[in-house]
């Protein structure tokens, strides 16, 4: 097991990591670390080289180049492997055991003795609601029990960090706001997470860093508010008058970078909405018009990936 | 963590995976049937009509038995795998791939073994004696090593259709029980039979098997141990190497 872990402290440490597929570059020298107690979220399109940064991190696939270390030691080794908890994307437990035969044999495999492998599996099993259907073979199971009891195998090994990949793709509401909960609980209790996601929300309430990838390369990579005040031009006043108005003279107001109609309103993106704001104010009052509504937009997390990837990558 | 110690826990992985796959895979009424059947009406067919004593057809049932048992499964197992999307789970966990290897050729042999007290039940009663039981113990032991591990190097084959692997297994297993001494003693063939038969690993378990229960074979006892060891260790080490090649590509 690894030495005891200070908050801040460096536990994945990824240098110029590169895989390909035959001509294909799936990861394209990326590098970026993750530290202790963070939840850390690799946000980025299909075929962007999420999945095999993640199997290379979990120790599935091999780096052609780089190197990735967890605790200090290379990903893919026995004692980096000790140390970790993973929900493969798209993983099933063994459907012809029961939940609690999946539990155990992660024990055994994660070398967690008897005793202690019986109170972590009753715990987590009734922490995410599988208790009472624990002697069940898994293939009896929905989805999002599957899911869910995936994530009991991750935990019973009793990891310092979690590797979930697309954890919550295609589960239901239920399943995916437990599992969420479980992983914030997970992180309250001072343990690292590395999450791949394409749901921007998701990434936005659990991360506290985010590295978007695209193409195979880090696009951006920093807290989920910082990667959205660093596309300012998204920044919006969204504004609406008692009466129509014609749009060329609110869109060549000072400040007015650009802007949408939608409906009775108008959006006006620009890089000060706090001035933009009280020009709205001073146009109604001189042409005696009356404000609707008037709201300023910090740019979503999905303007800011679009921005950063590219339209239509999302 | 010491790295004997790392190496330790192995073992005790390996117990862990092999109880898996007996509990998933081999511990089914239908597979267990399938492979006590399977042999006996196979040498059955071959062995009506003739005039042959007990003790010239128990080793080769006892050969056809083990041999078919040990890799009936076993070469299906990673596909299997593939195909329930559970191997990913399986290699992230802290495993290496000899583990998990070594794992399938350990439940696979285990039921080889198992399902090889059957004929040997078969020659007991038909009054077939033993010369050396503990010798013919160990060439049971390793038979049942060396034909897991030939099952395991088909299974390294990365599909994840099972019905692909066993193709290739059926194809390169049933032309090998013909030239291995099953139905018809080594010294009744002729010399490029004989010459051929050595190819085949089970040609010398049948022959301790001959030596154990006719009191007579074709090669030195020894000599077959040796050779039967040779291929286990060929096998084995093969096994490991192609499923480290391969096993990456299935995920």
């Amino acid at each position: 097991m690894p030495a005891t872990q200070s908050p801040g402290d460096i536990i994945v440490q990824v240098n110029n990591l590169t895989k390909s597929y035959g001509k294909f570059r799936a990861v394209d020298s990326i590098s970026f670390e993750v530290r202790t107690g963070e939840v850390f979220g690799f946000l980025g399109p299909n075929g962007a080289g999420k999945t095999t940064t993640a199997r290379i991190l979990t120790g599935v696939l091999k780096a052609d180049a780089g190197s990735a270390l967890i605790f200090g030691y290379p990903a893919g080794s026995i004692r980096a492997k000790q140390s970790i908890g993973v929900v493969p994307e798209t993983a099933n437990p063994y459907a012809d055991l029961s939940a609690w035969d999946n539990m155990m044999l992660m024990a055994e495999l994660y070398g967690v003795s008897g005793h202690t492998a019986r109170e972590r599996a009753t715990e987590f099993l009734r922490e995410l609601g599988l208790l009472e259907r624990r002697q069940t073979l898994a293939k009896g199971y929905s989805k999002g029990m599957r899911q869910r009891l995936v994530l009991g195998m991750a935990l019973i090994g009793d990891p310092q960090i979690l590797f979930l990949d697309e954890p919550t793709s295609g589960l239901d509401v239920q399943s995916a706001r437990l599992l969420r909960g479980l992983l914030r609980t997970f992180n309250d209790e001072g343990k690292t997470i590395f999450i791949t996601t394409h749901d921007m929300e998701e990434a936005n309430q659990l991360c506290n860093r985010i590295a978007i990838i695209s193409h195979g390369k880090i696009a951006a990579i920093d807290a989920p508010e910082k990667i959205k005040l660093a596309t300012k031009n998204l920044h919006s006043v969204e504004v609406s008058f008692d009466r129509p108005v014609e749009a060329a003279s609110v869109a060549s107001l000072k400040g007015v970078n650009s802007m949408k109609e939608a409906g009775d309103k108008f959006k006006l993106y620009t890089t000060d909405p706090g001035s933009l704001a009280s020009l709205l104010v001073h146009y109604a009052e001189s042409n005696s018009l009356r404000i609707v509504t008037i709201n300023t937009l910090a740019p979503s997390l999905e303007d800011a990936f679009v921005t950063l990837v590219g339209e239509g990558a999302k | 963590m010491s790295t004997f110690a790392i190496y330790l826990h192995q073992l005790s992985r390996i117990w862990a995976i092999a109880k898996k796959n007996i509990r998933i895979y081999y511990a089914k009424g239908p597979v267990v049937i399938f492979g006590v059947l399977l042999p006996v009406f196979l040498f059955l067919s071959f062995i009506i009509g003739r005039q042959l004593s007990a003790s010239v057809m128990v080793p080769g049932l006892l050969g056809m038995a083990i041999f078919f048992t040990a890799n009936a499964i076993s070469p299906a197992v990673a596909p299997w795998e593939t195909q329930a999307r559970t191997l990913e789970r399986l290699m992230s966990s802290p495993v290496t791939i000899p583990t998990i290897v070594l794992g399938d050729i350990l439940a696979s042999f285990i039921f080889g073994v198992a399902i090889s007290l059957v004929p040997l039940a078969i020659g007991l009663a038909l009054g077939v004696s033993i010369a050396a039981p503990f010798v013919l113990a160990l060439a049971i032991i390793l038979a049942a090593i060396c034909f897991s591990s030939l099952g395991l190097m088909f299974s390294a084959l990365p599909t994840s259709q099972p019905s692909n692997v066993m193709m290739l297994s059926s194809v390169i297993k049933f032309p090998l029980v013909f030239i291995s001494g099953v139905f018809i003693p080594l010294n009744e063939l002729p010399a490029w039979g004989q010459a051929i038969s050595y190819i085949s690993p089970l040609t010398y378990f049948v022959d301790i098997s001959r030596h154990l229960m006719q009191g007579a074979g074709q090669l030195p006892i020894l000599l077959d141990f040796m050779l039967l060891l040779a291929f286990t260790l060929l096998f084995t080490s093969l096994a490991i190497v192609l499923h480290q090649r391969t096993m990456p590509r299935r995920i």
